[in-house]
């Protein structure tokens, strides 16, 4: 039966595979950034049909509008040029296109027939903001804790990085 | 109600929403022309139609005949994209906005806002004004010039500093009201104090985020004190330097469109959104909430045109220290004390 969400999760589907093919087929690292931004915004669509509306917000206001935000400053600021074509590069086209479509075909198949899985119905997974945030902070807060710190040593190491090494302030100051 | 009704109330809604909103984009220009002129002691547009009214319909026409040029050394793809980007993105948050209660037209109720009431009505305006820091970056990088380049990363790099301030802010509103839907956060603003004092939030605890809302939204609209993205134009170059003609427009109509949505977004959290005095006949009744929400919004408008008049502009190095040193631990402190006062 052919429903408007049916036809829904094929266009953002499409929309999502069709960004991710041209991210790899682009030579240009900003054309490569962009089509990312598309494939994030496709899965936030994704996210709506199984009913996790917040997840879908989330998605756009932290993967689609900062991280990317962040990709595509580093592609302007290290003034990226256009992908040289090496004969590496082409055997590896050569080689490695077929052989990614035999192995996602093979893993498709396996998974559609082998694992115990059925398919998701439309709004399975209703993930109003009080829901996860019940979910956030009595059933996974020691996971939600963890990954908090390990984002504050992300932060710190970041910060190490960028400043200058203290030896070389050092002698600068002899 | 059916799929008909919908459909038509939805297109209805939309068109005289956009024709309003594109409007007010064009009189809010001749607004701060007006009053920036009176407040610096000078008439601002008075010679084309009565009071320089008809100052915005010339303007418009004038940007139609100009030459639209595109450099011959500009990324062209990105250079068309990025303008349409930012009005794209500046104009579609106004969607889920309501701007007064549910209208009853026969057999069925009608809400005020284009789509019908979204349970993340709040995320989703965040959402979009995170995408439309893209407009200002592509169009700085795509430009191919060293000026455009800086302009455009700066600016985004401000508008990205301080959304988060932003939304934190809402945060403590959000946290008073229990839900992100916006209708429900209207509705929890309903009532006096002491019989004469409104429940709004401004006035029930939320009076610092209101201020760090006010300061976050000057720099998310680049406007003055926050502007130096766009001074740098006015003296070397910024990520509008290449553009000419309705490129320039649309630039200019995604700056004016963001203010607006912004000033809605204020009044609905802080200010009350369309609750005030009602009385009269039904048609009065419908109106008048509409009639609230909007001077709410004209006095929030005023206030930015006020400040634009009145304050120097940060250099960038303080903005950008401002905004991270200052503006976000005091917006951390606010969520803090409003998760506390509403815990005991």
């Amino acid at each position: 039966m052919v429903s408007i969400h049916l036809i829904l999760f094929l266009v953002f589907g499409a929309v999502a595979v069709a960004g991710a093919v041209n991210l790899l087929a682009q030579t240009h690292p900003i054309n490569g950034a962009l089509s990312l931004i598309a494939v994030m915004a496709a899965l936030a669509g994704e996210y709506l049909l199984l009913g996790a509306e917040f997840v879908a917000a989330v998605q756009v206001i932290v993967y689609a509008g900062a991280i990317m935000v962040l990709f595509v400053f580093v592609i302007m600021l290290l003034n990226a040029g256009v992908e040289e074509r090496t004969k590496g590069s082409r055997v590896a086209i050569i080689v490695g296109v077929p052989g990614m479509l035999i192995g996602s075909v093979l893993v498709a198949w396996i998974l559609l027939t082998r694992s115990g899985t059925q398919s998701v119905p439309v709004g399975a997974l209703p993930g109003a903001p009080t829901i996860i945030g019940d979910l956030l902070f009595h059933q996974f807060l020691l996971p939600f804790e963890v990954t908090s710190i390990l984002i504050l040593i992300a932060i710190m190491g970041a910060v190490v990085l960028a400043s200058k090494p203290q030896a070389v302030q050092k002698r600068k100051e002899h | 109600m059916p799929l008909w009704v919908y459909i038509l109330a939805s297109v209805i809604k939309s068109a005289v929403v956009l024709g309003v909103l594109l409007t007010a984009v064009a009189y809010t220009v001749w607004l701060e022309r007006k009053v920036v002129g009176h407040m610096q002691n000078r008439w601002g547009p008075t010679r084309v139609g009565p009071f320089g009214l008809l100052q915005p319909a010339a303007d418009g026409i004038k940007f139609l005949f100009k030459e639209d040029l595109t450099p011959p050394h500009v990324y062209k793809p990105l250079y068309i994209a990025a303008p349409m980007i930012a009005v794209i993105f500046a104009l579609t948050s106004i969607a889920v906005i309501p701007f007064g209660n549910p209208v009853q037209v026969g057999n069925y109720s009608i809400p005020l806002q284009i789509t019908t009431d979204v349970n993340i009505g709040l995320l989703l305006i965040l959402g979009v004004t995170s995408i439309g820091v893209y407009g200002v970056a592509l169009a700085g990088w795509s430009s191919n010039n060293k000026y455009s380049l800086l302009g455009g990363l700066r600016a985004s790099a401000q508008m990205v500093s301080y959304e988060i301030s932003l939304g934190l802010s809402l945060v403590g509103v959000l946290i008073m009201s229990g839900s992100f839907s916006l209708n429900d956060i209207v509705r929890a603003q309903q009532g006096h104090f002491l019989g004469i004092i409104p429940r709004w939030n401004i006035f029930h605890g939320q009076f610092l985020g209101f201020f760090i809302y006010l300061i976050a939204a000057y720099a998310e609209t680049n406007r003055i004190p926050f502007d130096l993205p766009e001074a740098e134009t006015e003296l070397v170059a910024g990520y509008h330097t290449e553009y000419s003609a309705m490129k320039f427009a649309m630039f200019f109509m995604a700056e004016y469109a963001n203010m607006i949505t912004v000033a809605c977004l204020a009044t609905l959290m802080f200010l009350g959104g369309w609750n005030g005095p009602i009385f009269g006949p039904y048609a009065l009744q419908v109106i008048l909430p509409v009639f609230w929400f909007v001077a709410k919004v004209f006095v929030f408008l005023f206030l930015y045109i006020w400040v634009r008049g009145t304050l120097p502009r940060f250099r960038y190095d303080q903005l950008m220290a401002f905004g991270w040193k200052f503006l976000l631990p005091l917006a951390l402190f606010n969520l803090l004390a409003t998760a506390i006062a509403v815990a005991l």
